[in-house]
């Protein structure tokens, strides 16, 4: 799944785009041509475009300015149920020609594999199933390195003004991202978006006892410049969640209820995305292999992956096959409504895709989440807090403690200890523990303060009970 | 794309000695103190074999050249895919709009350096016949399978690669590196009833297939069935603070995350680390000696230049617990007044180096590994790992355990369910309290990622005793 911070899609084309857009396209349709001339039954050509401008501060100098952009372009072929998948950025024709005979040709050395077929060509999306999703913002082109340096600059010192305790600073960093994605499969299928995506991330440091440092961050990133929330916003919350970390300590391991902050509760939806894909259905590598119809969560619960949410950074108007976009009810309050898929995974598990194909230049098609969220609840986080008598408030979770094939989760955190519904003290070098199953079966809360910043979202929302390991 | 013709030419005219003059002069010329040329061409290949036949083969290639400029702390970077004249004179350009001091930089004249080859290959893998490589992986299958009716899915992935390198720099230097690298891995699901569990195992590094001759494929596939079978009736691990026992390779990972990130010296340059201002002090028990070293035959993580075209070589980082020095790139050296140390690495052409490990050992030591599991009463025996992750500023680290085991009066006993160990960098080297004299490296699977990019590294240690980690069960 990609981080938010790095996609690049939109859906709506700049006018000075589509020159070079309409050159791309026929670029993209001439390798699909010359792989079936070669004998490809099936040829996929995904054509991506890249352009950062990423500029990088600390305590007030430039670190970094780094300007460029790339192009590259990935082929599938099919031929005999054989599939191979080649990535070039030479776009040379004459490179090109060869380029799609060496892909004919690696395609050989793979076997049969009945499933490996693309979508039925009646079920692409057709050029009236194109949503404007509101991902392209053409104000940032306009945007140079000085600019981009003086926005993080001001978020940095807004972190250094916010408090006297911020000694010290990681930097801060500003990006802007414009993208094209251009899909032409043999199938009948063409389609480009293009996108961008603005983001401030501001890093103070605070010092501690005994020689410790704390970092804290604090980051905004939209499709639109305007609505990225101020630089001075940005470095005073980050500021804030530096030194309220000060002190922080380990608390003796304990069984008691965990409130999971959107930060690390969009953590924790990652983890169920792994588990609701349909590659980890075929591969047999996920716990929820034969819950499919059965509460796998509270009812509380509720989750989705919505392609088309306006101005998602995960929004797409058709996935990696070509595919409409359409919003999928994965947990329905509480019921597991079904595995995500594309066409492979579909064909494993005997159903229809659910337009969920990601596609990369260097890889076949996969399964990968859009939008993918918790749906909010009613209460403000406030609320929820007010409500808890004691427990442990997650602000960050680290490491890979997962296994999809049982559903145990064992995870590094930090956060705060809540007494009598208010913060009492922060914690740190502690861990949670339960089985996935247990911790959404466990949500006893949901609250309302989902902020679509990034692709994998969630709202705050607590679990019952977890072990939370420590002395 | 088995085209082994023009292996030093892959980059053309664009990257003749001249030609990189003209560019580090185009990119001197507002000023600044260093500017550098990364020329990268990247071949890729890699076969997915999964349920008994060839899934997938993949190929690609991606070519280019980032220009650098430093000036004082600030860096200007810009990168072109066309080595052309004109988009590598306006990518140096670009990178030279940092600087701010002024023109009349001498010229540069850049002359080809040596280098060692801690990586002799003659044929890269991804250039063997193709043949081999498959039967390889059906020999893996094979055994994975072979090993218990109990596996139900086996996956095998071979993923390789060639990257040539070349960096010119306006200190004159004009280096070539030519980087081979494969990696080998098994992934098994194995069914017992209503029981599902996974185990993987893997290896590789900058070697040929000459590599399989030491580690035959069949090992490595029912090791990968072996752990899933061992940990299919895992109980529920405890939680809270104990004793751990690391094993010997793998574990090396806890070294990586603990130590090593924090002794890189962009973090000690920033003072944002543990470790900044420590040279000198003790920070390990005395058992511990750790070193960076890029010099070991076909590791994953050697190098021969380091990706700003200085030699790749062995750093002693913390010797008998005393913090010896740091690792660096040029600007960190540059900036702290210290020797570089070839650790300046990159993902690729498109990003900046960083200080980055290559493997990271820590040494082996007196105490017999039997002896030093039947020294623990109760605590925990951990030999495999799914990856970690460090909080520079605090020191926190976590790594994830797969294959682990309870220690009783002395004995490995009862298989545990997957679970966090979590720790506090410069206090765990403290709480080493026994090292064993069973040092191993790694076989070739990590990858560490840090600002978003990915490099290959190698970890190893001998094993060792840590009185007293927080161990993230579920059994309070």
């Amino acid at each position: 799944m990609s981080d938010s911070k790095h996609d690049s899609k939109s859906d709506s084309r700049s006018d000075s785009q589509s020159d070079s857009t309409d050159r791309l396209i026929a670029t993209a349709q001439a390798v699909v041509a010359r792989a079936q001339d070669l004998g490809a039954h099936t040829a996929e050509v995904l054509l991506v475009t890249h352009r950062e401008l990423t500029a990088k501060i600390r305590l007030g100098k430039p670190e970094l300015v780094l300007q460029a952009s790339s192009r590259a372009l990935g082929l599938r072929v099919i031929r005999d149920q054989c599939s191979a998948v080649c990535h070039t950025a030479d776009l040379a024709p004459a490179a090109l020609d060869e380029f799609a005979a060496q892909a004919v040709d690696a395609a050989r050395l793979s076997e049969p594999d009945p499933n490996s077929t693309p979508p039925d060509p009646g079920d692409l999306a057709t050029a009236a199933d194109r949503p404007d999703l509101d991902i392209h913002d053409p104000a940032m082109a306009k945007v140079d390195a000085d600019q981009a340096l003086a926005m993080a600059i001001a978020g940095e010192q807004a972190a250094r003004d916010h408090d006297p305790r911020i000694t010290n600073s990681e930097g801060a960093t500003c990006s802007i991202a414009t993208g094209q994605r251009i899909l032409v499969t043999s199938g009948g299928f063409t389609g480009s978006y293009g996108g961008t995506f603005a983001s401030l991330v501001v890093e103070p440091v605070a010092d501690d006892a005994d020689g410790k440092k704390r970092n804290g961050h604090w980051w905004d990133g939209r499709r639109h410049l305007s609505r990225l929330a101020s630089p001075q916003d940005i470095g005073a919350e980050a500021a804030r969640r530096t030194v309220e970390q000060l002190g922080a300590r380990k608390i003796d391991t304990c069984q008691v209820p965990v409130i999971f902050s959107p930060e690390a509760g969009s953590q924790v939806l990652s983890t169920l995305f792994g588990v609701v894909s349909g590659d980890a259905a075929y591969r047999r590598s996920t716990y929820l292999l034969d819950r499919e119809k059965t509460p796998i969560a509270s009812g509380l619960v509720t989750v989705v992956d919505d392609p088309l949410v306006p101005g998602g950074p995960g929004s797409r108007p058709f996935d990696g096959e070509g595919l409409a976009s359409r919003k999928n009810v994965v947990v329905d309050r509480g019921a597991f409504t079904g595995f995500l898929c594309d066409t492979y995974a579909g064909r494993r598990l005997g159903r229809p895709s659910t337009a969920s194909a990601g596609r990369g230049i260097s890889g076949p098609p996969g399964v990968t989440s859009s939008n993918f969220t918790l749906v909010p609840g009613d209460i403000t986080p406030e609320d929820l807090l007010a409500d808890t008598d004691r427990a442990f408030y997650v602000t960050r979770l680290m490491g890979f403690g997962f296994n999809p094939v049982t559903g145990d989760f064992s995870k590094g955190a930090e956060g705060f200890w809540i007494e009598k519904g208010k913060r009492a003290f922060p914690v740190s070098e502690v861990t949670i523990s339960a089985t996935l199953d247990e911790l959404l079966l466990g949500v006893d809360g949901v609250a309302n303060d989902l902020d679509h910043r990034s692709s994998t979202a969630s709202p705050t929302f607590r679990v019952k009970t977890m072990t939370v390991a420590g002395s | 794309m088995n085209d082994s013709a023009s292996r030093t030419s892959v980059f053309g005219p664009g990257a003749d000695a001249h030609q990189c003059d003209r560019l580090l002069g185009e990119a001197l010329s507002r000023g600044g103190d260093y500017a550098d040329l990364f020329f990268e061409h990247n071949q890729s290949g890699s076969f997915t074999f999964e349920d008994g036949r060839v899934k997938n083969v993949g190929r690609g290639v991606s070519l280019g050249m980032g220009a650098r400029v430093v000036d004082g702390e600030a860096t200007g970077y810009a990168y072109a895919q066309d080595l052309e004249e004109a988009p590598m004179r306006e990518a140096a350009r670009t990178a030279g709009t940092i600087a701010t001091g002024g023109g009349a930089t001498e010229a540069v004249a850049v002359s080809a350096s040596s280098r060692p080859d801690y990586y002799p290959v003659d044929t890269p893998t991804l250039w063997a016949p193709d043949d081999h490589r498959l039967a390889l992986i059906r020999r893996a299958d094979a055994a994975a399978r072979a090993y218990d009716p109990a596996v139900s899915k086996v996956q095998v992935t071979l993923g390789e690669g060639l990257r040539r390198v070349l960096v010119a720099t306006s200190d004159g230097r004009l280096v070539t590196d030519e980087q081979p690298l494969f990696r080998f891995f098994v992934r098994v699901v194995a069914e017992q009833g209503a029981k599902r569990q996974s185990g993987s195992s893997g290896g590789g590094g900058r070697q040929g297939l000459s590599y399989f001759e030491g580690q035959r494929p069949e090992e490595i596939g029912r090791e990968a069935a072996r752990i899933a079978l061992a940990m299919m009736d895992a109980q529920e691990a405890p939680a809270g603070e104990m004793t751990v026992v690391l094993g010997p390779g793998d574990s090396g990972i806890l070294l990586h995350e603990a130590v090593g990130h924090g002794l890189e010296a962009d973090f000690n340059r920033k003072a944002t680390s543990n470790y900044s201002g420590r040279v000198g002090e003790a920070v390990a028990s005395d058992l511990c000696t750790v070193v960076d070293d890029a010099t070991v035959t076909g590791a994953r993580g050697s190098i021969n230049v380091d990706d700003e075209g200085l030699q790749g070589r062995r750093t002693v980082l913390i010797e008998k617990g005393i913090l010896r020095g740091y690792m660096h790139d040029r600007l960190s050296a540059r900036l702290m007044d210290a020797h570089p140390t070839g650790n300046g690495r990159r993902e690729d052409f498109t990003v900046t180096p960083y200080p980055r490990m290559t493997n990271t050992f820590l040494l082996a030591g007196q105490s017999d590994p039997e002896e030093i599991i039947r020294s623990v009463d109760r605590g925990i025996y951990a030999c495999h790992f799914s990856g970690g992750q460090v909080n520079i500023s605090n020191g926190d680290f976590v790594f994830s355990l797969t294959e682990s085991y309870l220690i009783e009066g002395g004995k490995i006993t009862a298989p545990l369910r997957g679970v966090n160990l979590i720790g506090n960098g410069p206090d765990v080297l403290t709480r080493v309290s026994m090292v064993g004299t069973d040092f191993a490296a790694a076989d070739g699977i990590w990858t560490c990622g840090k600002e978003g990019q990915s490099v290959p590294v190698g970890v190893g240690t001998p094993t060792l005793k840590l009185d007293g980690i927080t161990v993230g069960g579920t059994q309070a």
